[in-house]
């Protein structure tokens, strides 16, 4: 901690968040709002005397709430930077009559009441996320009655109790009486490992070995300390673990395999009565305790939404950042520059987050050290000959990678390629056809619809899937080997967005049962909202299919992510069960429909560009 | 939009060992790949992924004088970069390589359904044949990286990641939500497995 202060090259924001990152892989805009401290920590030498003076005392959250603090304090003794700041939301001192104690006392007058947050902007060519995890707060089990119970308490709550800079000094005493409890009871998986509503289906990966870690902590200071630890399984798998986990029975630790289905307080010891079958033997037994511990297990960051938005990344089930690939891009995030350090990926120790944080920076390093980056050859290219200049395609653009046009000087939108990410979307809404994707062209997609339904389009049902959810979800489910019906046919555009209203209606006039556009959920969209412009997209096409006398369900939108591969499964079955409605009369009587449609859009885009064709030479014989 | 009109397509069927042979019909698919427009030479390969496959691939661009590639094999996320690489290698633009996904998308998703299976695959190497005969050459633009990190959490791993990357020489921007770094760990009494002091 120390060494991130003093080192030159680390500039530290503490009391700080990210606002806002625009840009992209190698090229980031950030900035950072620093709020105040209202204490001026470059003059202050922490002498402490405002502390002393100071009247208001609250709940120290560093201590679990065991002790308090003062409204203006310092996080925890070997806190960096080693300064003092003012918790606003307690202090009296806005109004000096009201109070200003510690400004008066401040000889070298850090302490500014009226002090500004301010915001930062920063330019950076790599992120790494490590936001870390919250722990799991038990109250929903209420049989283990932690709000009821003084002597319930957490394994966080148990860190401070023990730690020699604890509320009590590294005294074990228990909450009620402030007694030295002589019988421990451990409770494992504490909102970890559930199937029921409450708590997560994840193992947290941490508690057990935390939980070995304590009982040897009791033991070492208390040898006639009697611990239980209450489990389902001891997941002793790292190394030395196994090794510490001897040492605990050796200990004379009591391992108990059977998770309390209650807990009840004696009002008059204020002991804990533990109700729980040991499985071994299949007893139901009760057990007196003095104190319980609950190894809580831990969560992700709930505020972490801002910066997952901020980043565009995506979450996988259980809420944590999902990797680009489990094995072979562990700590990138699908967003390129980014890059993912400790518990915010998955819930992991002390160890495992220096390790995976090493393998970031490394990651980090090869980017920022070969000094450039290749921007993948998939950005759009405006033919302004038939540009109409109407502006769509800058205003649906997710990036603001397009220069809107400006009709009365004349100019064109232009493409600044290297703001751009390819997903499509504007050539997908621009009415003239006038934006071809590199990569990702009409050409090529319509080549792929025909060949797909050149024979028996009728069986088939063509499915469009975007290359960050719902094509990769088609992969996991066949890595998972989620079996489904053999009827579909998938073409992968960069985004949802890129599916023109064109492309459905042709595979439908070649006869295709079904059609379904996927894409990411709206949280997960990778092209900030152009999932939304898809979804505007078929919602208009539905009444239009149903105007024209064609079934609107023929036409399907699914949200499906990367790590959803059994639903993709079950929207595959799901989309077989509806082609089976659809009649050989219904086909064919759209493809004629259809054909129509094509043939008026071809006319009225033949005239259109006649009409600014002759305007135009119109306009050169004037100016000439 | 300048097509060739020599095309000269490669279709290259891979086994994937059992994984995709053991459900797809990979000889009628390489034969009925032979039968689409453009396609010059078809070959199957146990693993195309492989090093033999791979110089098959390279060797078949020389010889056939290819300028389009169609893989059938896995999804392209794992191993479109191996083929791009594979294709530059031999003087194509890594652009004019197209993926047909044989495997997670047929073999291993229709096991009990090989016929259907086989008809799929040969569906995805049409298709991808016919993209890759629209494909065209494309040049990756090339910019500058900012030489500096944004660290976001300073808890243990992001204090790690910080000065790892300080350390090589690079400018780094921690920033913290809390009055202090040092995050869960800072709480802790001792961390396992050697009881040791978090702080």
């Amino acid at each position: 901690m120390m060494d991130v202060g003093r080192h030159p090259r680390i500039q530290l924001f503490t009391h700080s968040e990210v606002e806002t990152v625009t840009g992209f892989v190698g090229n980031f805009h950030v900035t950072v709002r620093k709020k105040a401290r209202y204490v001026d920590e470059t003059a202050c030498n922490a002498c402490n005397e405002c502390v002393a003076v100071c009247p208001v005392a609250v709940p120290d959250a560093y201590q679990q709430g065991f002790s308090s603090r003062k409204a203006i304090y310092m996080p925890f003794p070997q806190a960096v930077p080693s300064s003092y700041l003012i918790d606003m939301d307690a202090c009296l001192g806005n109004n000096p009559i009201a109070c200003g104690k510690c400004a008066d006392v401040c000889e070298k007058h850090c302490i500014d009441y009226d002090a500004k947050d301010e915001i930062v902007p920063l330019e950076v060519g790599a992120v790494i996320v490590a936001t870390g995890v919250e722990v799991y707060d038990p109250t929903e089990y209420d049989e283990y009655g932690y709000t009821r119970y003084e002597n319930v308490i957490t394994s966080m709550e148990f860190e401070r109790l023990i730690c020699a800079g604890g509320p009590t000094a590294g005294h074990f005493v228990r909450p009620s009486d402030e007694q030295r409890p002589l019988r421990v009871g451990f409770i494992q998986c504490v909102g970890s490992r559930s199937l029921s509503p409450k708590g997560n289906p994840y193992c947290s990966n941490i508690c057990c070995m935390n939980t070995v870690k304590d009982t040897l902590l009791l033991a070492d200071h208390y040898p006639d300390v009697e611990s239980t630890v209450y489990y389902m399984d001891i997941r002793a798998f790292g190394k030395g673990f196994e090794d510490l986990y001897r040492r605990s029975k050796e200990a004379g630790v009591r391992y108990l395999r059977g998770l309390p289905g209650h807990v009840r307080e004696d009002p008059a010891s204020r002991n804990l009565v533990v109700t729980v079958e040991d499985t071994n033997t299949g007893h139901r037994l009760e057990e007196e305790q003095d104190l319980i511990v609950l190894a809580c297990g831990v969560i992700p960051r709930q505020n972490g939404g801002n910066v997952k938005h901020l980043l565009n990344l995506s979450q996988t089930a259980d809420g944590f950042f999902m990797e680009s690939h489990p094995k072979l891009k562990p700590v990138d995030a699908p967003s390129r520059g980014v890059f993912f350090a400790g518990c915010a990926e998955f819930p992991k120790d002390v160890k495992d987050s220096v390790t995976q944080a090493g393998a970031a920076a490394s990651r980090a390093g090869i980017l920022l050290s070969t000094g450039k980056v290749t921007i993948e050859a998939i950005t759009p290219v405006i033919d302004t000959e038939f540009c109409t200049q109407c502006g769509i395609c800058a205003k649906v653009c997710p990036y603001g990678a397009i220069r809107p046009p400006d009709a009365r000087t004349g100019r064109y939108p232009e493409v600044i390629e290297a703001a751009c990410s390819g997903c499509g979307t504007c050539a997908a809404e621009c009415p003239m056809d006038v934006i071809a994707m590199r990569h990702f062209s009409d050409a090529q997609i319509l080549g792929q619809i025909d060949a797909l339904l050149e024979d028996h389009p009728e069986e088939k049902v063509l499915a469009f899937a975007c290359n960050w959810c719902s094509y990769p979800g088609a992969d996991l489910a066949g890595t998972n080997r989620s079996q489904y019906p053999a009827h579909a046919r998938l073409v992968r555009t960069m985004c949802s967005g890129r599916v023109d209203e064109d492309f459905i209606l042709h595979a439908l006039m070649r006869g295709a049962a079904m059609v379904l556009v996927s894409g990411c959920h709206f949280a997960d969209c990778h092209y900030i909202n152009a999932v939304t412009w898809t979804q505007k997209r078929i919602e208009k096409l539905w009444n239009r299919l149903d105007r024209l006398g064609i079934r609107p369900e023929r036409v399907q939108m699914e949200w499906i992510s990367a790590a959803q591969g059994t639903k993709f499964a079950s929207v595959m079955a799901e989309l077989d069960r509806l082609r089976r409605t659809v009649t050989p009369e219904e086909i064919e009587a759209a493809k004629t429909i259809l054909a129509a449609e094509f043939e008026k859009k071809a006319e009225r885009l033949r005239k259109q560009r006649a009409r600014m064709k002759s305007q135009r030479e119109k306009e050169e014989v004037d100016v000439a | 939009m300048a097509t060739p009109h020599n095309l000269r397509v490669g279709v290259f069927v891979c086994e994937c060992g059992r994984n995709i042979a053991g459900t797809v019909d990979c000889g009628a698919v390489s034969d009925f790949a032979a039968t689409l427009p453009d396609v010059v030479v078809v070959k199957q390969n146990k693993y195309t992924c492989a090093d033999p496959g791979q110089m098959e691939i390279r060797n078949a661009i020389a010889e056939h004088k290819l300028n389009r590639v169609v893989v059938a094999s896995c999804t392209p996320k794992i191993h479109e970069p191996t083929f791009r690489n594979c294709v530059r290698e031999a003087g194509l633009n890594p652009y004019l390589l197209e993926m047909a996904n044989i495997r997670e998308h047929v073999s291993w998703v229709h096991q009990d359904d090989p016929a259907g299976a086989t008809r799929k695959a040969k569906d995805l190497v049409a298709s991808a044949v016919a993209r890759a005969r629209k494909l065209e050459p494309q040049v990756e633009a090339e910019v500058p990286v900012t030489k500096a990190a944004l660290v976001i959490g300073g808890g243990v791993a992001g204090i790690q990641a910080a000065l790892d990357l300080a350390d090589a020489g690079h400018q780094v921007y921690l920033v913290e939500k809390e009055p202090s770094i040092g995050g869960i760990m800072a709480a802790l009494d001792k961390t396992y497995p050697t009881m040791d002091c978090s702080i």
